[in-house]
């Protein structure tokens, strides 16, 4: 099939959702409904704004300490939001009330059990019939370590990376180890499952070891989305070992294509550079009927929380129609899709199902309708064979 | 005529997943892994206004002879992720998770309790279970770290720790005033700092105090010091006498613990794990149930339960024929791996000679021996003489209500909601509305207050 270079295919759309918003003072902007952030009604309410805008997935950002503008421990502020709910069980509690939207909680790799994370992202596929997905991250944070008391600061950002990698492989195996016909309930036998479908996936790896098989079979998608995001080579490596979807914060096309370009490279030293990977642009949005609203609401944001949002990292301002030619353009330098982060949820996101995904359908370059039921047929993934079942014969 | 006041009691429903008593081959047996199953079972647990739900956990696939167990249902979903999802589906039903003290750590632990607390606005309830083995802890990175003797500690220490975290937040601190820009009220939300034996933690607690404070907490172990966790923290246990004399004598003895750690009678629930076959009539009941036995346990089933007992390979043994005569091998079970049940059995000697003498007298066959002695239904009979049998034996202390394992998923309480549940209503023993909204309120608790935690030590 060949694809032709004036209809390139559809981007792909995803939205970060984190607290009221990426600005810290979104959650005092009218609608955030600050004192809902830890109800489940608030996260379901999102997550059915996100379906109605057809979006492939939504990101639960999530951490192990709590957030703080400081990388040595809690600031002690009181003016922004602080606390957050278990990304994985609030992806999990949205599940039932959503029918299409992908779920991808992030999970710090540095300090939790990839047994345990791999059966509940196995179980969060199973309970929304397809559409999980995970987002994993590191963290070098010495006051999150000491939340666990297993080992100390300072870690050396490729070994926190190779680890998230190790854990990774073991979630893969995992969810690997019931091969998709492992139960068989044969009364005549008296076998429930047949054990030569079971797996041991025996991982031995510098930080753990891991027997195996897992205690979930194995997830209606065979494995789930796995996704990391892209800053510097040590995350390059790891997205390209590990992830179907790399998340790239550049802040232009020159950066953009650097970045991609280096990802691909990395992909094709592991020997995986025939599967499909994802490289998605991370960018927060304002988005307003025109580029002096948003600027003048990011202004006014700004004078609230006190400092200007950080503007050297990846920020737009403007118009859906703005963004839509900038989303086209970052398109060209090697993207297939977004993960953006409203800068106000309560004002961004709903800008982005009303305003910014009508523009890009009419041009085009986005679906009308879900054309899936999992996440991996939203992102044109195929379900993978099983790696430890024998082929037929 | 006793003119005690009736005690209400306390019903509960164990999913039917992995365990030996589920008859999967029944054709009205379903999926005990998809949602579907979930979804059914809990609504037909809160339609018939069940205290809670309960998942068990097994943290490792059951193996024995050196193989992966086969024989039995297989496969159970992780426990928060299922019990968040079936909090969008249920409205006031309690969610009781098992989760493992060994092979967890108290701050992801905590954090997950909470968010469940939250997005099921207060029916989490954890049960906390100290399997420890190290057969298990090949899964984990830190491996079968723990001595079977440190299991406790690790537990006692691990709540403890929890309860630091749990309290870290009052639940007066978010004021979210987006007038004043003031989201906390105090920026010491979630400070704590906790030193044990078995963690040497500090730091900020992210998730802010939940409706309940703090789960529920349940244990299931029956060890001395399983009954002492229990009778120091625990809110209810899940216990596994369910017959007038042997649940009595546990009852009585957990309860009189109370008191040494400054409780009182009615701050922990006593819940027996129950099974039940139920009937048109109480005839045909006990015909059902003799034929649910067979099916639970088949010839190559009794072998493998004997070979629990007697740690040693039976398979040349013939389970129509008499039980062996070698005596069971002593120490740490070898034979059978990843299964709780084997701990019952603290005196395989003793146990093989109750079992041979019973065999002997009545002249059973290995199968026959294992259908009479193990897992016997709690209750078997019409819906009245299960709900009579149910009432005298909460009436007469021997438990204060019971957590119910059908035998078939998803569909086993069915018919238990829709004709044993109107009896004890009739009664007057049995909820016929939720007065509560939380677990806590379900189950007669009191909402813990959060106790202030000393403040960090800032020169560490
Ligand atoms: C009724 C009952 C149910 C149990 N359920 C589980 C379970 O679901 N998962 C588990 O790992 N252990 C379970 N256990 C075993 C516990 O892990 C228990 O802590 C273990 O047997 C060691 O404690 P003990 O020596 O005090 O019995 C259960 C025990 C009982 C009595």
């Amino acid at each position: 099939m060949s694809v032709s270079s004036s209809s390139p295919a559809p981007l792909h759309l995803a939205v970060a959702l984190d607290g009221a918003g990426r600005h810290p003072a979104a959650w005092r902007e009218p609608g955030a409904r600050p004192a809902e952030l830890f109800t489940a009604r608030y996260w379901a309410g999102l997550a059915a704004e996100a379906e109605t805008g057809l979006l492939d997935f939504i990101t639960f950002e999530d951490g192990l300490a709590l957030q703080s503008s400081s990388p040595t421990g809690p600031d002690g502020r009181t003016d922004r939001v602080r606390g957050r709910l278990d990304a994985v069980l609030t992806a999990a509690r949205v599940a039932p009330l959503t029918r299409h939207i992908g779920l991808v909680p992030a999970v710090t790799a540095t300090h939790t059990e990839p047994f345990h994370i791999s059966k509940a992202i196995a179980t969060l596929d199973h309970v929304s019939r397809g559409r999980a997905g995970l987002r994993i991250q590191v963290s070098e944070l010495d006051h999150e370590a000491r939340h666990f008391g297993r080992r100390t600061a300072p870690f050396a950002d490729g070994e926190l990376y190779a680890e998230a990698a190790d854990h990774v492989e073991v979630i893969r195996r995992l969810w690997d180890s019931w091969e998709d016909d492992a139960e068989i309930r044969d009364v005549a036998t008296g076998r429930f499952v047949d054990r030569e479908k079971l797996h041991h996936i025996d991982f031995e790896g510098r930080h753990f070891s891991v027997r195996g098989p897992s205690i979930t079979p194995r997830p209606p998608q065979g494995q789930p989305v796995v996704s990391a995001a892209g800053d510097g080579e040590a995350s390059y490596a790891l997205i390209a070992r590990s992830a179907e979807v790399g998340y790239v914060a550049a802040r232009d096309g020159d950066g953009t294509r650097a970045a991609v370009a280096a990802i691909r490279r990395a992909r094709e030293a592991t020997g995986l550079a025939a599967d499909p990977l994802h490289l998605f642009g991370d960018l927060t949005v304002f988005l307003d009927a025109d580029a002096p609203a948003a600027a003048a609401r990011l202004e006014r944001l700004d004078a609230l929380a006190g400092v200007p949002y950080a503007r050297d990292g990846a920020v737009f301002t403007g118009s859906p129609g703005q963004l839509a030619d900038l989303l086209l353009e970052r398109r060209a330098a090697g993207l297939s899709g977004f993960l953006l982060r409203p800068g106000v949820i309560a004002h961004d996101l709903p800008a982005l199902t009303r305003g910014l995904v009508p523009e890009l359908q009419r041009r085009g370059a986005f679906r009308q309708e879900y054309e899936a039921d999992t996440l991996r047929g939203l992102l044109g993934l195929d379900r993978p064979a099983n790696r430890y079942a024998r082929p037929a014969a | 005529m006793s003119s005690k006041p009736l005690k209400q009691i306390h019903l509960a429903a164990h999913f039917p997943g992995v365990n030996n008593t589920t008859v999967w081959s029944d054709p009205a047996a379903g999926s005990h892994i998809d949602f579907d199953s979930f979804i059914h079972f809990a609504q037909t647990a809160e339609r018939a206004k069940f205290d809670f739900l309960f998942l068990a956990e097994g943290l490792r696939l059951r193996e024995q002879g050196g193989e992966i167990y086969d024989l039995d249902v297989v496969g159970r979903p992780d426990t928060f992720t299922v019990l968040a999802a079936l909090a969008a589906v249920t409205e006031r039903l309690g969610l009781t998770g098992t989760i493992n003290s060994t092979f967890n750590e108290p701050y992801e632990v905590a954090r997950q309790f909470a968010t469940l607390d939250h997005l099921s606005q207060g029916r989490a309830a954890w049960n906390v279970v100290t399997s420890w083995d190290s057969f298990t802890g090949e899964n984990f990175r830190r491996g079968g770290f723990l001595p079977r003797e440190d299991r406790y500690s690790r537990a006692q220490e691990f709540l403890a720790t929890a309860n630091v975290l749990f309290d870290s937040w009052n639940g007066s601190e978010i004021a979210a005033d987006a007038g004043s820009g003031t989201f906390l009220r105090d920026a010491r939300a979630g400070a704590f700092a906790h030193r044990s034996r078995h963690f040497d933690i500090e730091g900020h607690f992210n998730v802010p105090r939940s409706p309940q404070g703090r789960p529920v907490i349940f244990q299931a172990g029956d060890s001395e010091e399983g009954r002492e966790f229990a009778a120091a923290g625990a809110d209810a246990i899940f216990g596994r006498y369910g017959t007038l004399d042997a649940g009595r004598e546990f009852y009585a003895d957990v309860k009189g613990r109370l008191a040494g750690h400054g409780r009182t009678h009615d701050q922990l629930k006593i819940l027996p794990a129950a099974t039940f076959v139920l009937g048109d009539t109480d005839a045909q009941a006990r015909e059902l149930a003799h034929e649910v036995r067979r099916l639970q346990v088949s010839g190559q089933t009794a072998i493998k339960y004997l070979e629990h007992v007697w740690n040693r390979d039976l398979s040349a043994y013939d389970p129509d024929g008499p039980l062996p005569e070698v005596d069971p091998l002593v120490g740490e079970n070898t034979i059978a791996l990843g299964r709780a049940s084997v701990r019952q059995f603290r005196d395989p000697l003793a146990t093989a000679r109750q079992w041979r003498e019973l065999a002997r007298a009545k002249s059973l066959s290995i199968r026959e021996l294992v259908i009479r002695t193990t897992a016997d239904q709690t209750f078997v009979g019409s819906a009245a003489t299960i709900a009579e049998s149910i009432n005298t034996l909460v009436q007469a202390d021997a438990a204060d209500g019971f957590i119910l394992v059908p035998h078939i998923t998803p569909g086993g309480l069915d018919g238990f909601a829709d004709s044993v549940v109107p009896l004890l209503q009739e009664r007057g023993v049995f909820r016929t509305e939720y007065e509560g909204t939380t677990l806590r309120d379900h189950l007669g608790l009191a909402t813990p207050a959060p106790v202030p935690a000393p403040a960090p030590d800032p020169a560490s």
